[in-house]
């Protein structure tokens, strides 16, 4: 076998926090061979980050590394002095950090920052480092290096910032790259596209990477090894087929099937859960970390902690029940509870929700702009946007950043008020400015926020939320027993105990405040709510008993949801209906199964084919967009999407506005591409696609 | 940028529009009759009327705002209410420059030092250094200016003579001389800039080297000296030059004490004299200069501001 690039052993790093030594990663093993991307995977607070900065010797000033070595080079780089290690920084290590934007100097030139590191590492002239730079942001496929290595960080896309870093982190010809959560921040098109190219260039370069992230699905696509990581230990280690295809570690076994795309498809039957939360850094214990949640844990998972021990071949795994799981005799995960019963509303007639040709401008004109003559310059947010939501009905709304989603959202609730269009609420018009909506239009109509960390008041109690919410949206005045009685009520329903009651935000982990947002939605009956991300901020883990708590509430009490989300897997987990909106038009709607399985718009096409697939024998799509999505600014004429269309016919479809094509169930395709020649083109492209 | 430098200047002649009015609208609100104040209790009511006629002051309330406001854009600033009726401008330039002298000295003292003291406290975050520097930094913050100015000037001018107790300026002063007589007002001032500069800068070095840039440079293998040079400070100073702004608009009004504890003829020792004596030309006269330094500095800061942070100029 070959030297690996890099090797840790026994490694340990603690943070000082209250004065005291806490144990962040523990005894870490982990080797990376030659041309080998290794993926490190874990969920919030699992240690993936220190470790994987902690490998290239990069510690928080509160940090340590108190025991283990890291050999790179035949050097112990743990002990090894800073000087040293700046000679390997940038030229023999490189990073690619997870937000773009933050990791480079605002005020410095692109070509500056980048030549910077050539000339320190490689001794080049100030000239020559920016002409190296120019053909290092060729190789990352920029078009026109010469215009941007004059342009600043802000001036340019997240998706052209990242692919930046990734030719700065390349430019000295690195042995390893350390990839720390690299497409977090882009959209799922961008992702693809940059996931490629750091597949491609780091073949290319023969160098070795350790790819940070806690999306399995990027990790099965990219990756050859995995390294599965909780509570700052390493679970389970193997190859990126065997550990897909079976795990032998509870913890992976539990990741993999709270994936909302797990169930095959089957979308009424519960997702798996892991129950419980990660242990914070003070509550780490000395017997097995994950025993706490773990559905196949014994008396001795209690008592003592697992060795990191050869499993099956080159595997390694931390548990000390991975035979039984190997020979098949313990399923180890949650079994769903079985099927959701739909409580069927459905045919009741008639729409909660209608919207009708909703358009939302966002923009200033101030008096210098009038008195100078400038011309008005608007961002089109949503343009003529029209949608029902029938009772006991889900309807998902689909997009990447800018694409409107969110500002329809707001529209509809009133929190901004739409330019034009109007809206239906049970029947009865619903005004666009909130204070013209009366009481029974605010109950009926809630929404739930992204982040439940800002959603909350941090200085109210569980209790007074809900109260206060019950209070100002009943009709009657409620006595104080209604009250505490409805909360007890709804606190059950999401799946909290009456002592949660009492309790603050900062008492609550995510998954928590999320279902206290979810009670306060819930408390007053409402006919709609309105979901914006609302499993965006949690955790794989966490988001699965979010989602099928969703399911539970819509079948116990028949309200209908718009969940909004740039997540196609969660959509289509959620919902009955799907819309796809690009640059704030809707581009397909239809059934869930129709617009998931065999999408006919060419964008939803592209979408479907960017999102990575937790499988790495999946094939995974095909379809790539070229640049990234337009400024709302400057909204491309015509159709939104011709600039990146695969299936771009011609002038048509840059001057005129495509039509929209129903088919006879309702299914709705905004393309000047007729429906019969779409759906041939799309069955002869698509390939099976592996859910 | 262009755009940019109209915009904030249209703002800054807003500004200082709206605050003449409210500068008038002030002046004439100060209780008691003017001309009997000036012409003393014994003037007969023909002698008020005829300093009221002399000065305008029989016009109807927005005719003298019009006369005054046009007066003073055309550099004709009227006379002074006090005897022999000099004119105003040439008296407030003379004070002003002075007070400017004062102002620029005690800046090239504060500036530069308190850059130094924050930057070396962020470098230093929670060592003994930085603990030190804010302490001092916060204890001289809380001194008055005239219990400051009293102190230093029994210690250096009158008890050890390296320093002039009283300031008496004349044309033909060389820059030594200058010097000897600005040193101690100036320290003065300095030490309420230096606590609050420092801190500032402190505060935004600090912000500055968590920033994941700061990360990035780092793992560039860049020595650290060069981090901070190249990639830091310039980030890290921007909050401190409106700081540094603010900070002028304050000198132009807070060495009012301390010019008159130094007995310095800048001003704010003319300011108080002319308060005291109800003399609204001298009064309108030197408020207004002071407000237009103030808007002035900030208008600076502002461009200053945009054009070490591309964000903002290249909008």
């Amino acid at each position: 076998m070959a030297t690996p690039v890099i090797e840790a052993r026994n490694l340990s790093i603690d943070y000082r926090i209250d004065k005291q030594w806490l144990n962040a990663v523990c005894d870490i093993d982990l080797t990376i061979n030659p041309l080998q991307i290794h993926g490190l995977v874990g969920e919030s607070g699992s240690g993936k980050s220190t470790l994987g900065l902690g490998m290239m010797r990069y510690l928080d000033s509160n940090a340590r590394i108190s025991q283990g070595e890291i050999l790179f080079n035949g050097d112990d780089i743990a002990r090894t002095s800073l000087s040293q290690m700046r000679s390997i920084w940038g030229k023999e290590i490189s990073l690619v950090p997870q937000n773009p934007l933050d990791s480079l100097n605002p005020s410095m030139r692109i070509g500056k920052q980048m030549a910077e590191v050539t000339m320190l590492h490689m001794g080049l002239s100030q000239k020559e480092a920016l002409q190296t730079a120019i053909q290092a942001l060729e190789h990352v496929k920029i078009a026109d290096p010469e215009q941007i290595i004059r342009h600043y960080p802000h001036q340019l896309s997240g998706g052209m910032q990242q692919r930046v870093m990734i030719a700065m982190a390349l430019s000295t010809r690195p042995k390893l790259l350390i990839l720390d959560e690299p497409t977090t921040a882009l959209d799922v098109t961008t992702q693809a596209v940059i996931l490629d190219l750091v597949r491609e260039l780091i073949k290319e370069e023969e160098a070795a990477a350790l790819y940070v992230s806690h999306d399995l699905g990027t990790v099965a696509q990219l990756c050859d090894y995995v390294t599965v990581l909780y509570a700052g230990e390493v679970m389970e280690s193997a190859s990126v087929q065997d550990l897909f295809a079976k795990p032998l570690h509870p913890y992976t076994a539990g990741l993999l099937s709270s994936l909302p795309n797990a169930n095959h498809g089957e979308r009424n039957s519960r997702l798996s859960t892991i129950d419980g939360v990660a242990p914070s850094l003070a509550e780490r214990s000395s017997v097995c970390v994950f025993a706490e949640r773990c559905p196949v844990a014994i008396e001795k998972c209690h008592n003592e902690k697992p060795p990191l021990e050869q499993t099956v071949g080159n595997r390694l795994g931390r548990c000390w029940r991975w035979q039984e799981i190997d020979s098949g005799d313990i399923i180890p995960r949650n079994k769903p509870q079985g099927f959701i019963t739909e409580n069927n509303q459905k045919e009741k007639s008639g729409l909660v929700l209608a919207a009708h040709t909703i358009s939302k401008q966002f923009g200033e004109y101030s008096l210098l702009d009038r008195l100078l003559g400038h011309e008005k310059n608007y961002v089109q947010a949503v343009q003529d946007v029209s949608l029902g939501v029938g009772h006991s009905m889900t309807v998902g709304i689909v997009g990447e950043s800018g694409s409107g989603k969110t500002t329809l959202a707001r529209a509809i609730v009133a929190l901004i008020s739409a330019d034009s269009g109007t809206m239906e609420l049970l029947g009865t018009p619903l005004p666009v400015e909130l204070n013209k909506r009366d009481k029974n239009a605010l109950s009926q109509l809630r929404m739930i926020f992204q982040n439940p960390n800002d959603a909350l008041n941090p200085y109210q109690t569980v209790e007074t939320t809900l109260g206060r919410t019950f209070k100002v949206l009943s009709k009657e005045n409620p006595s104080a027993t209604e009250i505490s009685e409805r909360i007890e009520e709804v606190l059950q329903a999401v799946g909290l105990a009456a002592a949660y009651a009492t309790r603050y935000p900062n008492q609550l982990s995510g998954g928590e405040k999320q279902r206290v947002a979810l009670a306060r939605a819930s408390i007053a009956n409402p006919a709609l709510i309105i979901a914006d991300e609302p499993t965006s901020s949690l955790d794989v883990s966490v988001q699965a008993t979010i989602l099928n708590l969703l399911k539970d509430l819509r079948a116990q009490r028949g309200a209908s949801y718009v969940v909004i989300s740039h997540d196609l897997d969660v959509i289509h987990y959620l919902s009955d209906w799907i819309v796809v909106m690009y640059l704030g038009e809707i581009m397909e709607q239809g059934s869930s199964e129709k617009v998931y399985e065999l999408p006919m718009h060419p964008y939803t096409e592209a979408l479907l084919s960017a999102i990575p697939v937790p499988d790495p024998t999946a094939r995974h799509g095909h379809i790539r967009l070229d640049g990234d999505i337009p400024s709302p600014r400057n909204k491309p004429t015509g159709c939104p999407f011709h600039t990146r269309c695969p299936r771009y016919i011609g002038d048509i479809c840059k001057h005129e506005a495509p039509p929209i094509r129903t088919t006879d169930d309702g299914h709705q395709i905004r393309c000047h591409i007729p429906l019969d020649d779409l759906a041939i083109t799309q069955k002869q492209s698509t390939p099976e696609r592996t859910v | 940028m262009g755009r940019y430098v109209i915009r904030r200047t249209l703002t800054l002649l807003l500004t200082v529009l709206l605050t003449s009015i409210i500068i008038f609208a002030l002046t004439q609100l100060l209780p008691g009759d003017v001309a009997k104040l000036v012409m003393g209790r014994e003037a007969s009511p023909s002698e008020i009327d005829n300093f009221n006629e002399r000065f305008g002051l029989d016009k109807p309330m927005p005719v003298q705002y019009v006369r005054w406001l046009g007066g003073f854009l055309t550099g004709e600033w009227g006379r002074s209410y006090i005897q022999g009726n000099p004119p105003v401008r040439p008296l407030v330039t003379e004070r002003m420059a002075n007070s400017l002298r004062l102002a620029g000295f005690t800046l090239l003292l504060a500036v530069p030092t308190s850059i130094l003291l924050g930057i070396g406290a962020a470098l230093n975050e929670d060592s003994w250094l930085d603990n030190a520097i804010s302490i001092v930094s916060l204890s001289v913050v809380g001194l008055p200016e005239f219990v400051t100015g009293i102190v230093l000037m029994n210690i250096f001018a009158l008890g050890l003579g390296w320093f002039e107790a009283t300031s008496l300026v004349s044309d033909t002063m060389s820059l030594l001389d200058w010097i000897r007589i600005l040193a101690l007002p100036a320290i003065t001032a300095s030490f309420v800039l230096i606590g609050y500069i420092t801190r500032m800068t402190r505060a935004s070095m600090i912000d500055e080297l968590k920033k994941s840039y700061v990360r990035t440079a780092t793992l560039k293998g860049l020595p650290r000296p060069t981090i901070i040079l190249r990639h830091v400070l310039r980030n890290a100073l921007l909050p401190t030059i409106t700081v540094i702004a603010i900070s002028i608009g304050w000198l132009m009004g807070g060495i009012v004490v301390i010019e008159n504890v130094f007995n310095y003829p800048g001003m704010g020792s003319e300011l108080v004299s002319a308060v005291e004596k109800k003399n609204i030309p001298v009064l309108q006269a030197i408020t207004m200069i002071i407000v237009f330094i103030f808007a002035l500095a900030n208008l600076l800061a502002d461009l200053l501001y945009a054009l070490l942070n591309p964000r903002i100029r290249l909008e």
